[in-house]
């Protein structure tokens, strides 16, 4: 490799390092609002996976790919009001719970499938039904790098973040000052799913076609991208970028140098293990994470 | 305590019964099939167990289906399909089949290989074939293609092709069967231009590589920025994610297994086609006219087994010069002049 050979190595690996990034920053930024208000939303995975097919079946069906990530927000934000329901008022384990709509959702989305295209697994996406190109990038790259900061300043610069963090920490004091603690993680759990349905949606719209379980462990990804940022807008975004950037490099690095591709491949697994063992220092989570609040 | 768990029931439960409404309200629009079937199959059933991919991947699972369905059309048989989510259902699927006394249970692909040999074994009576490998057991038939003589003619198309020097190989799972493919391909690549740079990548190591479209089109846009012009898959429906990179591009992929060429018009190069339709079609129509055997069965060039697909969608951007090569390399593999090597002759027989 000469110079010119070593920058569009760099550049290909910018390029590609942020399209990966893409869907692990706005899954993760979801989780953030989720647990950040005290449920543990394990769920991510399979919301994207209901995001993916509903976006792909509403674009290709209304012929017009926004309105796809439009119903893949919405359906992230019902799917996510099922485990919000079940972690806040039935006080259900949540990651039963969110386990649970994981297994709903490869279940669900493989049946409708088969339905949608009489009986088959996966199907493709013409030139007109999938987002168009900004540049280098789907819209929806400047779209989750723009979120970082929006949700920023959602939930530390205004009112309503200040109650989300507060039902996140200590829910009791919150509700000794008249927040409404259930409500608030409703909602905030809501717009985790709105997010990690757009997240889903990317998909699709990248790869040109819907498949079975397509997200593949995303969600879980996301999830840990999450906990590597310790629970912060601007740290999810370094993780999702980093993740991003081993998975890049090691589908570039493939098939170089006779070693095995098993070899490349695991990178970005290990270094989820080595986020989540907290190697890299320990992460505080909320502390009412997990904890749903109890009656009076 | 047991507050908790209770809550922790209703939390289950809503899930379940949403899930359960939902399936309801969409399951009630299903057809019933109320065909009438004629032929000297009438009565006959045949069950096919589909490849953790499943219907859709416009290649392995679509055609083994197809067979299937001609087989119906044809010869009058039952036919019945099952679509496993995942390996370790494979075995209860064939072991059902088996129960309900089906006249041919087919597995397909070489995930089920174990499943199969345990099922067979279990009902000595019924009647099994298998693709893609080999089980030894006298009553499973093993269908095999000889897939590195196909990929090596759409290895010598592929280098030919590109102005570059460079072509890629999209693998799905990193298995033996696909690295047959990988080795017949990029022998036929250096066949034409000993110089031919393969890049050669695999979505994964999981049965989950063969569904996961957005890893392989990202591995193919990283070969085409590497300079490659041509990407052969070999990967079920993430080479959607191939073809698809390579119509964004204005570069070119191969197909596989089906012809694939319509998927993308002018930017699939050729498919590299193995007619599974056909094998599992002739394995229902030996047993339908008794003539069933157990034992190995290969499908290769000189049967038209294996070959390169040309069709009206590939016609322009396959010159006449293209086609004369590979005609005469075709004609050389089938008279022997060329050996093509097996990727099964290079690693110990329990691998394959």
């Amino acid at each position: 490799m000469g110079d010119s050979g070593v920058a569009l190595f760099f550049m290909t690996l910018l390029v590609s390092t942020l399209r990966k990034a893409t869907p692990l920053i706005l899954a993760s930024l979801g989780g953030f609002f989720s647990e950040k208000s005290g449920v543990v939303n394990i769920a991510l995975e399979g919301i994207m996976l209901f995001g993916a097919f509903v976006g792909a079946v509403v674009a290709q069906t209304t012929q017009n790919p926004w309105l796809g990530v439009l119903a893949a927000a919405g359906v992230g934000g019902a799917v996510a009001a099922i485990h919000a329901t079940a972690s806040i008022w039935f006080r259900a384990n949540q990651i039963v719970s969110g386990l649970g709509v994981n297994l709903l959702a490869v279940g669900a989305t493989i049946f409708l499938c088969e339905v949608y295209t009489g009986g088959q697994r996966s199907f493709m996406l013409s030139v007109s039904e999938k987002l168009p190109r900004w540049g280098p990038f789907l819209p929806l790259v400047y779209i989750a790098l723009l979120m970082v900061p929006v949700v920023y300043l959602m939930v530390y610069r205004t009112r309503q973040g200040l109650r989300l963090r507060a039902v996140g920490e200590h829910p009791e004091a919150a509700r000794t000052m008249g927040v409404d603690v259930q409500m608030t993680r409703f909602w905030a759990v809501v717009i985790s799913g709105v997010l990690a349905g757009v997240a889903g949606s990317f998909l699709p719209f990248f790869a040109g076609s819907f498949a079975k379980n397509m997200t593949n462990g995303l969600g879980y990804i996301a999830l840990g991208a999450l906990i590597f940022g310790r629970w912060t807008p601007w740290g999810a975004l370094a993780a999702s970028l980093l993740f991003g950037s081993a998975d890049a490099l090691q589908e570039m690095l493939q098939g170089r140098g006779g070693v095995p591709s098993q070899f490349f491949q695991m990178v970005p697994y290990v270094l989820t293990m080595v986020a989540l063992a907290g190697i890299v220092g320990r992460a505080i989570p909320p502390r009412a994470l997990g904890i749903p609040l109890r009656k009076e | 305590m047991y507050h908790a768990r209770r809550s922790t029931v209703s939390g289950i439960a809503l899930v379940l019964v949403t899930a359960a409404a939902l399936i309801c309200i969409i399951g009630c629009g299903k057809k019933k099939e109320t065909e009438v079937r004629q032929g000297p199959g009438v009565g006959m059933t045949a069950g096919v167990v589909l490849s953790v991919g499943g219907l859709g991947d416009k290649s392995f699972n679509d055609l083994a289906h197809a067979g299937l369905m001609k087989a119906a059309k044809d010869l009058g048989i039952r036919p019945v399909y099952g679509q496993p989510e995942q390996m370790a259902e494979d075995e209860k699927y064939l072991r059902d089949y088996a129960e309900q006394g089906f006249d041919l249970i087919v597995g397909v692909g070489f995930l089920m290989k174990t499943a199969v040999e345990e099922v067979a074994g279990e009902f000595p009576e019924s009647r099994f074939a298998i693709i893609d490998c080999i089980v030894e057991e006298p009553n499973v038939a093993s269908l095999v293609f000889r897939e590195h003589e196909g990929s090596f003619l759409v290895g010598a198309l592929a280098s030919m092709k590109t102005r570059t020097g460079k072509v890629g190989f999209v693998g799905g799972m990193d298995s033996p069967l696909i690295h047959r493919f990988e080795v017949g391909y990029t022998e036929g690549a250096k066949y034409v231009n000993p110089d031919t740079d393969v890049f050669i990548a695999y979505v994964g190591s999981h049965t989950g590589a063969f569904h996961d479209p957005v890893r392989g089109k990202s591995l193919a846009i990283s070969q085409f920025d590497r300079g490659a012009e041509v990407v052969f898959h070999a990967a079920g429906s993430s080479g959607n994610g191939v073809i698809d990179a390579a119509a964004e591009r204005g570069l070119y992929a191969i197909g596989v297994d089906a012809n694939q060429n319509y998927v993308a018009p002018g930017s699939v190069l050729t498919s590299m086609i193995k007619r599974v339709d056909v094998a599992v079609f002739r394995t229902i129509e030996e047993v339908v006219h008794g003539r069933f055997k157990g034992g190995l069965r290969e499908f290769g060039l000189a049967d038209d087994g294996v070959g390169y697909a040309l069709d009206e969608h590939n016609r322009d951007v396959i010159t006449p010069e293209m086609l004369a090569r590979v005609e005469e390399l075709k004609r050389k593999i089938v008279s022997g002049e060329i050996r093509v090597t097996d990727y099964y002759d290079t690693i110990a027989p329990d691998e394959s």
